[in-house]
């Protein structure tokens, strides 16, 4: 039954540019391919509008008007952090388009507030309100949306070229195909089923599907990012733990913890419970802090904590990449990956150019998926266009294969539970992820290595599963890919951190670039030329 | 977690077997959905935003289902706060434009 996927389809469509994920990045990237002319087909595994990380959080934006010194500022701000792999041009680039982008947002109508001066203010985005209008924008811009709607695996053509996706409605179970031109993914990161808010849609089919299609990945090794949380929650806001004193179980505070030394918290989290009060903001600023972030004091109210004036246990979940900076490599400034036709975006584009190895609570991130989407939107619809008539001539075949396939030669079922609970027994635990070692990395890597090949010589049991059974191959590849580059990665940048080499060495100014499915590989790449050389800084890691 | 789908409020619109990322739910004819996968629920509290009629509640523990009354929820105002608190419904203007993120950014250290 599950041979059919490929040949049976309820839904068949044409488009010169198919959209794969529909959040922030996605959005954009439709909307920009639309604007210029071309038919958009938008596919999202849930509710565009609802699901991803940004219609459940909202959004800082890294929006800085075009003052120079401002931009240089701010250029300059997180470089260090990052361990020096970003690069200005690009900084540039996205500094400018995500400034014009935010502001076309006020013209379509988001309701942006203004500050003590009464001028707009435009750096921070409510998640909710923001990707309702993304949704209504590119309705009107033309484009076809597709929800609940997972892609599952790539179509490419006889020379290689992506080609589309196929897919299945998880409601109706109807298969799908979408025959295109040019395809983006814009799927987001991989945050393990974390829970983390807003983050269990994103498991990296994104990462998988490319690189089924021969994309590379780069900086997987910043993979590591953990939001805090009350302990019994998903919301990870970390922003206003600034204010928060954090204590053990017998109320005294744990020396150097805090929202920005969360590996102080980690460790303490090893052995005891670690609780905060948020006991630092003054009365004026809870109440801003309410009208800034309402979905922040969801929990506490419905628990009855009041998060100023009582403790409350608190724990650290696993962002992965969505707070990570690595995904698929963009070779260029059209944000095409290495596969021809195929672009990334987003969290599933990697975000070094911009911030190196280090992300975390920034605004880089919604400014990365603003630009990232804008531009692979118009580059997509560019390529769709050059190609002329040669599309409807092209042969495709879907090339996913783990996890899609029933084979009768495969005598295992696959048990997808047990997959997904021993790759998040590898990623979750800070000892394993956060704390990472020599000995760690290869133990981890060993298992997951036998996952694969649990996953490769099993069949899936009926078409219900294959969503799942896909996401879990899609975990178990992103953790390989993960574990291989911060195995190479000799040293601690960004927010590697390698207990094994705990400085940064200045010979490893470089990006590792990985990919491979059966075999994984790992090789560096030196950084763009226009990147400011400061080998000689103190390091850069973020503790 | 989701935890209760009033049976006394809903209109069974079925929006948040639409919009929910999660397919948590599942569309019954003639009658409210039901939570057909609660432990996929990412605790997002979407679904609570998009109910047109405040009949859904999302407990706060992510992880562990706790039971809930919806007498009780009614009385302390919880059923439909979070729409309220964004601004969205009848009425309501959207409480984007209240954002005051510039005052905290002001004096972060
Ligand atoms: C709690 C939290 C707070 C954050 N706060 C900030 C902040 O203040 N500033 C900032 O810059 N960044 C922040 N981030 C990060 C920011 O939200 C993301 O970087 C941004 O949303 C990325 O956009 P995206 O479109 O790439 O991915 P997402 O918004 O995650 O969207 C990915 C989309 O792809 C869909 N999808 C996944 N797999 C498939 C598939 N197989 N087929 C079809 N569709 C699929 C998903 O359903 C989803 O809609 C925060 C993140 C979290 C979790
Ligand atoms: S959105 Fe609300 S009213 Fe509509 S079906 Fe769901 S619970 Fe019922
Ligand atoms: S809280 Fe989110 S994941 Fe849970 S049922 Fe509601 S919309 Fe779905």
């Amino acid at each position: 039954m599950l041979k059919t996927l490929t040949t049976d389809f309820e839904l068949d469509l044409e488009a010169d540019v198919l959209v794969i994920g529909g959040g922030p990045a996605g959005t954009w990237a439709a909307w920009s391919a639309a604007s210029s002319g071309a038919r958009v087909v938008l596919v999202d595994k849930g509710y565009c509008g609802t699901t991803g990380c940004a219609a459940a959080s909202g959004n800082g934006v890294w929006y800085v008007p075009p003052d120079p010194e401002a931009r240089e500022t701010a250029k300059a701000s997180r470089e260090s952090l990052g361990g020096f792999l970003s690069d200005r041009s690009w900084m540039d680039r996205v500094l400018d388009q995500t400034y014009a982008n935010v502001n076309q947002l006020a013209e379509w109508g988001y309701p942006f507030p203004t500050d003590d001066e009464g001028k707009p203010y435009r750096r921070s985005l409510q998640g909710p309100e923001y990707m309702r209008l993304m949704r209504r924008q590119i309705q009107r811009a033309g484009v076809k949306i597709l929800d609940n709607s997972p892609a599952l695996e790539l179509l490419v053509d006889d020379d290689g070229a992506v080609a589309g996706a196929t897919g299945v409605n998880r409601q109706t179970g109807e298969k799908w195909i979408v025959r295109s031109q040019s395809t983006i993914i814009a799927t987001g990161g991989c945050a393990f089923l974390s829970k983390a808010l807003g983050c269990n849609v994103l498991t990296g089919d994104g990462y998988l599907m490319a690189a089924e299609a021969g994309a590379e990945m780069s900086g997987m090794e910043f993979s590591n990012a953990y939001g805090i949380s009350p302990a019994f929650s998903s919301v990870t806001k970390t922003l206003f733990y600034n204010w928060a004193t954090f204590t053990y179980e017998d109320g005294t505070v744990i020396p150097g913890a805090s929202s920005h030394r969360r590996s102080v918290i980690a460790e303490t989290l090893l052995q005891q419970p670690v609780y905060a009060i948020i006991d630092k903001a003054a009365e004026s600023m809870r109440a801003s802090m309410r009208l800034a972030q309402p979905n922040f004091f969801l929990p506490f109210d419905r628990a009855g904590i009041d998060p100023f004036t009582q403790r409350f246990p608190v724990t650290l979940r696993l962002e992965g990449t969505v707070r990570g900076t690595g995904g698929i490599r963009i070779v260029d400034e059209s944000c095409s990956s290495s596969v021809r036709g195929l672009y990334a975006a987003g969290d599933a584009a990697t975000r070094e150019l911009i911030c190196g190895g280090f992300t975390g609570g920034g605004s880089h991130n919604a400014a990365w998926a603003i630009s990232s989407g804008y531009w692979s939107g118009k580059s997509a619809a560019e390529y769709s266009r050059s190609l002329g008539e040669y599309k409807t001539q092209r042969q495709v075949k879907g090339v996913g294969e783990v996890g899609l396939h029933s084979g009768s030669d495969r005598s295992q079922t696959l048990a997808t539970d047990e997959i997904i609970q021993a790759v998040q027994a590898e990623v979750f635990p800070y000892e394993k992820n956060y704390f990472r070692t020599e000995q760690g990395l290869t133990e981890s890597l060993g298992k997951l290595n036998h996952l694969w090949q649990e996953l490769r010589s099993s069949r899936v049991k009926s078409d219900n599963e294959l969503i799942r059974a896909r996401e879990a191959a899609a975990m178990v590849a992103t953790a390989r890919w993960m574990y291989s580059s911060a195995i190479e990665r000799k040293e601690t940048r960004g927010m590697h951190k390698h207990q094994d080499y705990p400085e940064l060495d200045a010979n490893q100014q470089h990006h590792l670039i990985s990919g491979g499915l059966d075999r994984v590989w790992v090789k560096t790449q030196p950084l763009l030329k226009s990147k400011i050389q400061n080998p000689k800084s103190k390091i850069g890691v973020a503790v | 977690m989701i935890e209760l789908v009033s049976e006394s409020r809903c209109i069974k619109c079925n929006i948040c077997v639409n919009i929910c990322p999660t397919n948590v739910f599942d569309r019954v004819p003639d009658a409210p959905p039901t939570i057909a996968r609660q432990s996929d629920c990412q605790t997002c509290y979407m679904c609570e935003l998009y109910c047109p009629v405040d009949a859904l509640y999302v407990a706060p523990e992510s992880d562990v289902t706790t039971s809930v009354n919806e007498a009780e929820l009614a009385e302390v105002g919880l059923l439909g706060s979070y729409r309220e608190k964004i601004g969205w419904g009848h009425k309501r203007t959207s409480t984007a434009k209240t954002d005051q993120t510039f005052q905290i950014l002001k004096q972060m250290k």
